[in-house]
């Protein structure tokens, strides 16, 4: 019949309309089932999923609830408990950055070795692509996915370039926002530690039970004779005389059986290698 | 062609020989490292070989042509290839199903392969594509011009001795940014106005935009009766909501009518081709979301599957029932979006698509819980999926599967079949025949929507398909109605596999190289210590999934390096738009507004 198709279009917007609209008159509409309620204002929304009717959510006042795997933009851990930072410098989540936001600088001590602290730390957030490779590879769990998500400057430069003091978190952040994760982590730090103590401990057994053996066997062997300091010189003028020898013939055969010798070792390197490559691709087969 | 080219040739002659007794001479090489059969092919003889393949294999269906520039290939395979590209041709058969047969032809810089566009129409933006990227010109090609980039366009950005403006390094992990780099600001690295180089003889003053572009400039003139009136030339787009994006349909009106329509595109064009070969292959996965951005999980999954064809690894149960149910949520989620906006496109403006995707938001909601976002999921890895599903997940999935979204694709055929502006505006319009829709490369739901069941998930299944049991629903009218209702009826298809697969989903690891917790960083990938770069065998591979829009196929080639050599995406919503030109000439056009919305496209995956 000409026209059913308007009719039908009008009725199912007006159903979405009176089931909305008595929804929202009743005291405490369905939407906010399930709800936090912050303060007199502002609510965060759980949405459930077999809500009916329209679902808008007013925010800012109303926010949803983000799940635990929320991510947006990287965030650095900090240990409190221990007081440092977990990130050790490695560079491994700008390795894996397929934007390649992320810049490290590592610290150095005062006689300028390099130590395991990143001195800078710094993530463009205006290129992040919030896949969260930073936070899955990760070998020390320092950098997770933030579930902040309203970063909005007025300039892309400097603000949205975070540096580490803008990104650095304390664990007890970390753990309210993954709950789940964080306590799978740390069941599975306590269970690496155990394993770690009861290896010392062996260890530990192990050295004692050496030395023990060793000092019985040091009481009735005899000890070894030290060189008088003749001989020491006689060894020393030996010594001497072979390294002026082979200073002597530069580019002599002796380089030769030098660079064989690496070449051979490069060798065995690559069967090592291939050995394990075979041996992981048998792994991997299984 | 030299002796050179000819590597792999001798074993495996009698497989070449069918062809070569039909065509001697064409195949002159079969490559044996490959899965699918791979011929070299003389390029004379392309054109007689395809004609044969096509009249009498049956391979009817071109669907696939790209290129590979060989010029900086480091692995030892290829050593021996002296000419520098080889475009290379996947030619299906929607008629005895079943995998590719692959034809590489080998050419030097500056030579000219003969176009397949006379045998295979769908040809045509493909070798515009490889024209465009690669500089390879395609002799007989009707409008052979830039398709991507612009005109003023300088090089040709697939070659591997072009460099993109604020270029680092030829691979990623760029070495500045390890311990020790610093940050910088790369606006600074290249000022605005220095980085603009143009063809020779090429000036961007004096250069106006052609209108007379092939075919619009040979639409046929006719006068209507005694009104003598002149078809004009218009630009639908490219800022015009009816577009889906920056898009732009040249059309040459006479009237209302519709003489003739050029699709225009490129301007979302990003090269992700380019940046997929400096990625490491990993990086390429959260890449692959922002192709078709409604159906981010079926792009993981394609590339996924891909990749795992060249690291020949196995995907734990779990895994591959999870990958399907995700992989069937989206196809409901694109439907169901893409029936919204063809009313859209009706006129019904907004309030049948917010009901059309109102259940969209649900679903969703379960990809955020797993995967961390709604739409740019990331969710797939090589090897299974990134982390398992969090408890409870499978009962809500459950409902929505049996219950609600049951009930919503009810209401939705309920409010728009019968309706009668939708019979009125979609019946009889847009028409093209199957045979010319599948010599245009056409895929998914607008070729089954012409009475072909050609489904890649039965034709060729992948993951656990073959284990479900649903079915392929085709129409034969192939008009706006056809293609409007047969997105619905696949819908309901999907849903049946989704009552299965949530039914049957085994415990169990959800990857095969995952170390054993949740978050346990390294070795989600190949296990071990540097699990984020790891080097596939070299050789290539070509996977393709039945994507929502259509077939979506992702050809990689490797040199045993971190990085993918070549990284080639096929996009169901690129190809498919060769057929928007012939589906919109004698209608309307408001029609062709409509014919393109029932195409489907997602231009993030038609401009790359």
């Amino acid at each position: 019949m000409f026209g059913t198709g308007l009719l039908k279009g009008l009725g199912v917007t007006l159903k979405h309309f009176t089931e909305t609209f008595i929804d929202d008159r009743r005291k405490e509409p369905s939407r906010y089932e399930g709800s936090i309620q912050v303060d007199e204002r502002r609510r965060i929304i759980h949405q459930p999923i077999s809500q009916e009717g329209l679902l808008t959510i007013q925010y800012p006042e109303e926010r949803r609830l983000l799940p635990e795997r929320f991510r947006y933009i990287p965030m650095l851990i900090w240990d409190t408990e221990a007081g440092e930072d977990r990130c050790t410098a490695c560079g491994i989540c700008a390795k894996v950055c397929p934007p390649q936001c992320i810049w490290i600088v590592r610290d150095s001590d005062e006689s300028g070795k390099p130590i395991t602290r990143p001195a800078e730390f710094y993530i463009d957030v205006a290129v992040c692509m919030s896949c969260s490779f930073c936070a899955e590879f990760c070998p020390f769990d320092a950098i997770k996915m933030n579930h902040d998500y309203e970063l909005a400057v007025y300039d892309r430069y400097p603000q949205l370039v975070y540096d580490k003091e803008e990104l650095t978190v304390p664990i007890e952040y970390y753990a309210a926002l993954w709950p789940t994760q964080y306590a799978a982590e740390e069941a599975q730090r306590a269970k690496q530690k155990e394993e770690e103590r009861r290896r010392e401990e062996e260890k530990k057994k192990a050295a004692e039970a050496k030395a023990q053996a060793q000092t019985a066997g040091g009481e009735s062997g005899v000890a070894k004779p030290k060189r008088s300091k003749e001989e020491l010189e006689v060894l020393k003028a030996q010594a001497a005389a072979k390294a002026a020898a082979r200073k002597g013939e530069e580019g002599g055969a002796e380089t030769e059986d030098a660079e064989a010798a690496k070449r051979a070792r490069l060798e065995e390197l690559k069967r090592k290698a291939a050995e394990k490559a075979a041996q992981r691709k048998k792994e991997s087969g299984e | 062609m030299s002796e050179a080219t000819t590597v792999a040739e001798a074993p495996t002659i009698d497989s070449a020989l069918p062809f070569n007794d039909a065509v001697p001479g064409a195949v002159i090489g079969v490559w044996a490292e490959e899965t699918d059969k791979a011929y070299f092919v003389a390029p004379d003889k392309l054109l007689p070989l395809l004609t044969h393949l096509r009249d009498r294999e049956q391979y009817d269906l071109l669907s696939s042509v790209t290129c590979v520039d060989y010029s900086a290939y480091k692995g030892k395979l290829r050593a021996g290839i002296s000419e520098r590209f080889d475009v290379v041709y996947h030619l299906y058969s929607t008629k005895k199903g079943g995998g590719p047969i692959r034809l590489h032809v080998r050419v030097p810089e500056n030579e000219t392969v003969p176009s397949a566009t006379g045998v295979y129409p769908g040809a045509n933006l493909q070798e515009r594509e490889v024209y465009d990227l690669f500089g390879i010109k395609f002799e007989g090609h009707p409008n052979l011009r830039r398709v991507l980039t612009w005109e003023g366009f300088h090089g040709h950005p697939l070659r591997k001795d072009w460099k993109e403006a604020y270029y680092e390094e030829d691979a990623k992990p760029f070495k500045s940014r390890h311990p020790g780099g610093h940050y910088q600001w790369h606006e600074d690295k290249l000022p605005w106005g220095d980085n603009n180089t143009y063809p020779q003889g090429w000036d961007p003053d004096s250069w106006k935009e052609p209108v007379t572009y092939v075919p619009v400039s040979q639409a046929p003139y006719h006068g209507y009766g005694e009104l003598d009136t002149q078809s004009i030339v218009i630009n639908l787009g490219p800022h015009h909501p009816s577009t889906h994006g920056v898009f732009r349909m040249l059309t040459r009106v006479e009237g209302e009518t519709i003489l003739a329509l050029e699709p225009e595109m490129g301007y979302l064009h990003r090269n992700h081709e380019k940046i997929g070969e400096r990625n490491t292959w990993l990086m390429n996965m959260p890449f692959t979301d922002r192709l078709d951005y409604i159906n981010s999980m079926s792009n993981n999954l394609g590339y996924a599957l891909a990749v795992e064809k060249l690291l020949d690894i196995e995907v734990p149960e779990r895994a591959q029932y999870i990958r399907v149910i995700m992989a069937e949520f989206t196809r409901i989620i694109n439907h169901t979006w893409s029936i919204g906006f063809i009313l859209n496109d009706l006129g019904a403006l907004q309030t049948p698509a917010l009901y059309a995707i109102e259940e969209r938001e649900m679903i969703l909601d379960l990809f955020e819980e797993v995967s961390g976002s709604r739409m740019m999921c990331n969710y797939m890895r090589f090897g299974g999926v990134v982390r398992d599903l969090t408890p409870g997940w499978v009962d809500r999935a459950k409902y929505l599967a049996y219950d609600r979204l049951p009930r919503a694709l009810d209401q939705l055929d309920e409010l728009l079949s019968g309706n009668e502006i939708i019979k009125a505006r979609g019946r009889g319009v847009g028409y093209l025949s199957a045979e010319d829709l599948i010599a245009l490369s056409v895929t998914g739901p607008m070729l089954r929507a012409a009475g072909v069941p050609y489904d890649i998930r039965k034709v060729e299944p992948y993951c656990i398909y073959d284990r479900f049991d649903f079915d392929v629903p085709t129409l034969p009218e192939s008009d706006i109605y056809a293609r409007y209702y047969i997105r619905l009826l696949e819908a309901r298809e999907s849903l049946k596999i989704l009552q299965q697969a949530l039914r049957d989903i085994p415990p169990g690891e959800v990857n095969a190289y995952a170390s054993a917790t949740l978050g346990q960083g390294f070795g989600t990938i190949m296990g071990g210590k540097g699990g984020y770069t790891f080097r596939p065998k070299e050789g290539e591979a070509y996977a393709r999934i039945e994507a929502p829009k259509g077939e979506l196929g992702f050809f990689v080639v490797s040199d045993n390096k971190p990085n993918p050599y070549r990284y080639h995406v096929r996009s169901p919503s690129f190809i498919n738009l060769n057929a928007l030109g012939p589906m919109s000439v004698g209608y309307k056009v408001a029609d062709a507004i409509v014919i393109l919305g029932a195409i489907d496209i997602v231009l993030g995956e038609v401009d790359r």
